[in-house]
């Protein structure tokens, strides 16, 4: 680490406010949490208390299981955010092999076409991909499975600038070595992929999966678009509607809100070394 | 990187087809037939256009008298200057101080990060339990300091800013997280020399790392800029339909409301073309600013 002489009283403060900015990014949390085993009119009279003793109370989770389908919606959005995930990954893996190791014409122009896939908001292609999906059959419909198709199939394209971007740095920095062995013993070039590019680069392709899927399973907009049918929510479109459902209903909205927010908080402390990784390689690649 | 593995042209297509089939179809195609769109006259969402605008150019000259877009367009603005300087700017203080701790600088990145990976949704229902009327935890943390009468921090008064803030503090982290692997970077033997030398700490900032910094920085604030007009799920969730009236327009949120709740799809497309302009146009000129100004 950096040679420093210890200046007590500057460290002291530093760390001060450090802390005083992770407070604001814990606490905001946990006070919903607090919150959601609480009645509303505790939330009201005292939301700084900790729910021990008489405050202590499950219902607004009962009641969050009760009237609103959260298991339905989590159903969804595991199917949606599983399959733009894995459908990323194996996609965009294939796509950024080919365009580190293969040489051809047009090859900087495909990467241009790469990186300009990241530049456009969703805002500007959502109006003709939903009547494009519509004319297919695909939203609209009161099929479950084609209205979770339709919001993946927008999200995979995406995220697929994404995913070859910070896949490509990868398989660049992978010894060309070890492909020319296999390629001795016989392998094709598919089984190259899979049997040695694949397996050395893991960690970043377990880095876009979980990207494409937390993008996937908090993105809004798309969601708003294409799952009009009260089933068909997934569970971020169901929670932008409790608002207008149970407005006023302040313990069940905490409760909610924890329901949704736990599951993430749990994946990211444990694969948090991925997730920041691929958040951050992909914007300072691009 | 010449190979002879991959003289064989023919799996090339394999490989290539199947992602930038999707990207054809799901991104480049829809962005033209926006664009395209943005002329036509459509009036409901999934409909075909009814031909050409009258004249073809209209939605753009209505944008010009339309008094929410201007709102909207204001307040994109504001939410840019607001991530260039509570965003980066945060971002920048965090990550100089935590390059300067020995210990803690793991967890700091931890916490400090994980706003991101929780949905603006639940983010946004959570601001507004935060910033409840009657009473909400702000209200009954300065009643306790000992302030007497609620403030209504969701009305014209207070909309704008209580919109941003959540907006702004979602994203420090992330910044943050680049800005430190920015810092890590920097060879360690430039601040030895340096300290040789007799430079204090606040010199060895303001001459070594700020400079050395630069381009990290230009990056960030390109990404801060080009994502304030990408925000749409915590102002709508908080705020929806502008509320309180129309106060609280963005760019991102009026383009939704024209699509679905008046059902003027074609102006919509337009709102998204001017969106996409505005963000090449603000990155061109960030790219510019920090090219141009010398440390």
């Amino acid at each position: 680490m950096k040679n420093k002489k210890p200046v007590s009283i500057w460290n002291g403060l530093i760390y001060v406010v450090l802390s005083f900015w992770a407070l604001t990014t814990i606490y905001p949390i946990f006070w919903i949490v607090m919150n959601s085993f609480k009645a509303k009119n505790e939330i009201l009279a005292n939301s700084f208390s900790l729910p021990l003793g008489d405050q202590f109370t499950l219902s607004n989770y009962k009641t969050a299981f009760e009237r609103l389908n959260i298991f339905s919606a989590y159903r969804n959005s595991l199917i949606i955010s599983c399959t733009v995930a894995l459908v990323v990954v194996l996609l965009a893996g294939l796509a950024s092999f080919a365009l580190v190791r293969y040489r051809f014409r047009l090859k900087k122009f495909i990467y241009s076409l790469v990186i300009a896939g990241m530049m456009f908001p969703v805002f500007s292609t959502i109006i003709p991909v939903f009547r494009m999906l519509n004319v297919m059959h695909i939203a609209n419909t009161s099929n479950l499975w084609m209205s979770l198709l339709s919001v993946a199939l927008p999200q995979i394209a995406g995220n697929m600038s994404f995913a070859i971007v910070v896949l490509t740095g990868y398989i660049k920095s992978l010894p060309i070595e070890l492909e020319e062995a296999a390629y001795l013993e016989g392998c094709s070039a598919y089984q190259i992929f899979f049997k040695v590019v694949v397996p050395l680069t893991k960690p970043s392709f377990a880095t876009v999966a979980i990207f494409s899927f937390l993008w996937s399973y908090n993105d809004l907009f798309t969601q708003m678009f294409l799952l009009r049918l009260p089933e068909q929510r997934a569970i971020t479109r169901l929670l932008n509607e409790l608002t207008a459902m149970e407005g006023t209903n302040y313990g069940l909205m905490a409760a909610a809100v924890a329901l949704v927010v736990i599951p993430v908080i749990i994946v990211y402390i444990i694969l948090q070394k991925y997730i920041i990784k691929g958040m951050t390689a992909g914007a300072v690649k691009g | 990187m010449e190979s002879s593995i991959y003289k064989k042209k023919r799996n090339l297509l394999v490989f290539l087809v199947p992602a930038f089939l999707f990207m054809a179809v799901f991104l480049y195609y829809p962005f033209l037939k926006n664009i395209w769109n943005s002329f036509q006259n459509i009036s409901s969402l999934g409909a075909a256009g009814k031909g050409w605008n009258e004249p073809w150019y209209s939605n753009y000259v209505k944008m010009a008298g339309d008094k929410n877009l201007r709102t909207a367009l204001f307040n994109t603005l504001i939410m840019m200057a607001v991530t260039i300087v509570g965003q980066v700017g945060i971002a920048v203080v965090l990550a100089l101080m935590v390059d300067n701790i020995k210990r803690g600088g793991k967890f700091f990145r931890t916490v400090y990060f994980f706003p991101i990976v929780i949905s603006a949704t639940a983010l946004g229902l959570m601001f507004n339990l935060i910033f409840l009327y009657d009473k909400g935890m702000v209200n009954q943390f300065l009643e306790m300091l000992g302030k007497t009468g609620l403030t209504d921090w969701k009305d014209s008064a207070h909309a704008l800013i209580i919109m941003m803030i959540p907006v702004m503090w979602q994203y420090v982290g992330f910044y943050f997280v680049i800005l430190i692997t920015g810092l890590n970077n920097i060879p360690e033997d430039l601040y030895e020399v340096a300290a040789i030398d007799g430079a204090t700490r606040w010199q060895r900032v303001r001459y070594i790392t700020l400079p050395l910094l630069r381009n990290v920085i230009c990056t960030c604030v390109v990404l801060a800029v080009t994502g304030a007009l990408k925000v749409f799920d915590l102002p709508w969730v908080m705020f929806p339909k502008g509320m309180p009236l129309g106060k609280t327009w963005l760019t991102g949120t009026y383009m939704y409301y024209q699509a679905f709740n008046t059902k003027n799809v074609d102006y919509s497309s337009a709102i998204a073309v001017l969106i996409v302009v505005l963000g090449i146009v603000t990155s061109k000129i960030v790219n510019k600013v920090f090219k141009e100004a010398e440390y």
